[in-house]
């Protein structure tokens, strides 16, 4: 789960890492309120959206009135801001920060990421802040500086001095710096986060350190445990379909194309997609249904696929292991009896009960398209999507 | 022979007497597994299935030398589940488990290596898996056994379905399956293709080797390294998620694209650079693991 920048830096003020002054507001006015609480003449206002780069896109502005802050937040505010993260819709800007202005004197990278081939903790640095760190560590790697954690007792102060060492910081900042590190190693650890990135974490004209911008990034899994953190959760930034099917348990991901699927399991339903694609057509969405789903489970699947209007055909292609055949098959009838579904709709069956499965959707005489096989499935629904749509 | 499993195997369920333990305890039992005990805090001495409960893995071994476990516990206590079974010296565990917080997994991992020598650690496989087959002798998981045909490929996977989804296809085509083995979706993994692989090549029935890989995490780079460096054994490869937008989750909670070389585009490059025969799509896994198994 992301959060936003203003989130995150309250999480990493009260863990005591310093940040630059700031307030948060949803309006114009709220705005330029937190300006004159924050005092002074220069101020930086930031668009609070779940994306990185958002300077470059024009979500950053270092503004120097009352009215700079004003015509800022008409233009972003409530729109969606296209960053080259966010795809081609972007996202929209759900508030804005105001921070006060900081002198810089060196822009720094720091991050915290869980790395997957040593599976642990490992800190990352570098003296070129500000800049894109995949294409740092490509071009000059000998500028980025890494430390592993020991899971069994965590991160120890030395390894905070030998990462900020590499950093060229001056004797007087480097103190201030390895705190700021450690205390952010703590607001990582303490809040199952899996991601923590301040790209720059910055020193100022006056030797002090300050994160600038902060990222996080929070283990779905682990939100049971951290009830602060699913506070931070905003649904403006997540596409609609996706949350509907979150409340629904079910695993959903909003894609460009006009096939829909429906799968149970993740490997699968990633290679029904990618089958479909082969097949000629292209995947409106990536769905999970999971295992052991009962037919209220399949048919309410079927709802939230067709919720899509980009969806001209569906495709389900069910492998049952914990799943039964017959009850997928229930669930698809039981619809249909509900309500008419005039796109192609093909289905595959195959696994735990799946002559039974079969033998209910031959007999309920509704339209349904069989196919026997994965790529004789996606074979059917792009051909019957291409005879459909004309395409 | 099999790897980890084998219908003498005593076999140990973590979970037993829960909705979800009890359903697939059954179906185990009916496929032939040796399962010898249950553990249930607190209903020690009961009896469950017509197996003994045990309060404590250490009891139950003690009582009945149970030497495989597999785990079906909710996500919160899971870590602690895995990690009571190393201790209890239990060889050979399998968590079935999907939604265990990365941060426990990392400490479970820390907890096995640093408490056995490398000879006696457990094997992990899971979590978020649908389990360990050996075909016709045991089956320690949730997956339909009578889709896998007993044989000569070894088969891991970090997908459930899509790997019953291969051995459906072998079966059809008369390709059995030495052992199958789910080593799960999520980011930190109780075993890595590459830790398998280590079994299958050592493995006298193991002829062939099938991996079915997915985006995100560097793990079929490694097992293509390995391949290479260490494997006599020929090697076929499927990767989901071609069609995968990066920087999403797609399910698994390991299935994402984040850095360089996690997509499968990439992933499909590196196994073929190393002389790995890649799928070019998932209904061509049986046929290709045909034509690895005739060019053999």
């Amino acid at each position: 789960m992301d959060i936003h920048e203003y989130q995150a830096k309250k999480l990493l003020a009260e863990y005591g890492v310093p940040v630059p002054k700031g307030g948060v507001a949803h309006s114009a006015t709220g705005a330029i309120y937190q300006a004159n609480e924050l005092g002074g003449d220069k101020w930086i206002v930031k668009a609070q959206l779940h994306s990185g780069a958002r300077g470059k896109a024009g979500g950053v502005k270092l503004c120097t009135s009352q009215r700079d802050i004003a015509k800022f937040c008409d233009k972003l505010l409530g729109n969606n801001l296209v960053t080259h993260q966010t795809g081609p819709a972007g996202k929209m800007v759900s508030s804005i920060y105001v921070e006060e202005a900081s002198d810089i004197s060196k822009e720094l990278y720091f991050s915290i990421v869980l790395d997957r081939a040593i599976q642990k903790v490992t800190l990352i640095a570098s003296t070129e802040g500000g800049m894109d760190i995949e294409k740092v560590a490509e071009e000059t790697p000998d500028k980025i500086s890494k430390i592993t954690i020991d899971p069994a007792v965590g991160m120890q102060p030395f390894q905070a001095r030998q990462l900020v060492f590499t950093l060229n910081l001056p004797n007087s900042a480097i103190a201030a710096a390895s705190r700021a590190v450690m205390k952010c190693y703590r607001a990582f650890r303490d809040t199952d986060a899996n991601l923590l990135e301040i790209n720059p974490m910055i020193l100022t004209t006056d030797n002090k350190i300050l994160a600038i911008d902060a990222k996080m990034s929070f283990d779905a899994n682990a939100l049971f445990r951290r009830p602060e953190i699913f506070e931070f959760r905003d649904k403006t930034q997540e596409d609609p379909r996706e949350t509907n099917a979150a409340e629904h348990d079910l695993n959903y991901v909003g894609l460009d194309g006009n096939i829909g699927c429906l799968i149970n399991g993740a490997g699968l339903a990633m290679a029904t997609m990618d089958m479909i694609q082969h097949a000629g057509g292209e995947p409106a969405n990536f769905l999970d249904i999971g295992g052991g789903a009962s037919a209220e489970r399949v048919a309410t699947s079927i709802e939230l696929v067709l919720s899509d209007d980009n969806v001209e055909a569906i495709l389900i292609n069910i492998f049952a292991g914990i799943n039964r055949c017959d009850w997928v098959a229930q669930g698809i009838v039981d619809l249909l009896n509900k309500r008419d579904i005039d796109i192609p709709l093909v289905v595959r069956l195959s696994g735990t009960n799946v002559e039974k499965g079969q033998k209910i959707l031959k007999d309920s005489g509704k339209k349904v398209t069989t196919a026997d096989t994965l790529s004789d499935a996606a074979h059917k629904v792009v051909a019957a999507w291409k005879q459909a749509t004309g395409k | 022979m099999s790897i980890f499993i084998n219908e003498k195997t005593p076999v140990l369920i973590q979970g037993l007497t829960g909705r979800m333990g009890s359903f697939h305890a059954q179906e185990m039992i009916e496929y032939g597994t040796n399962v010898v005990a249950g553990v249930t805090p607190g209903k020690g001495g009961t009896t469950h299935l017509g197996k003994p409960v045990f309060n404590t893995v250490k009891e139950a071994v003690a009582a009945t030398g149970a030497e495989a476990s597999i785990i079906f516990v909710p996500p919160a206590y899971a870590a602690d589940g895995i990690m009571e079974a190393a201790e209890s010296r239990i060889k050979y565990c399998v968590s079935i488990t999907d939604g265990i917080p990365t941060h426990d997994m990392i400490r479970v991992k820390r907890y096995l290596f640093a408490r056995a020598k490398p000879e006696d650690r457990m094997i992990l496989t899971g979590p978020n898996c649908a389990g360990t087959i050996s075909p016709g002798k045991a089956m320690l998981g949730i997956m339909p056994g009578h889709i896998y045909m007993q044989g000569n490929v070894g088969l891991i996977g970090r997908s459930g379905t899509l790997g019953y989804e291969a051995a459906s296809q072998m079966k059809e085509l008369g390709i059995g399956i030495s052992t199958g083995v789910g080593i799960g979706g999520d980011p930190i993994n109780g075993s890595s293709f590459v830790e398998i692989l280590k079994h299958f090549e050592e493995d006298d029935e193991t002829e062939a080797v099938l991996i079915i890989g997915e985006i995100g995490g560097p793990q079929e780079a490694a097992a293509a390294e390995y391949f290479q460096k260490h494997m006599s054994k020929p090697m076929a490869a499927y990767i989901a998620g071609l069609t995968a937008p990066p920087g999403r989750l797609m399910g698994h909670a390991g299935a994402i694209v984040n850095t360089s070389g996690e997509s499968a585009a990439e992933k499909v490059e590196i196994l073929q650079d190393a002389g790995v025969m890649v799928a070019p799509t998932p209904s061509d896994m049986g046929t290709t693991m045909a034509k690895l198994l005739k060019v053999k």
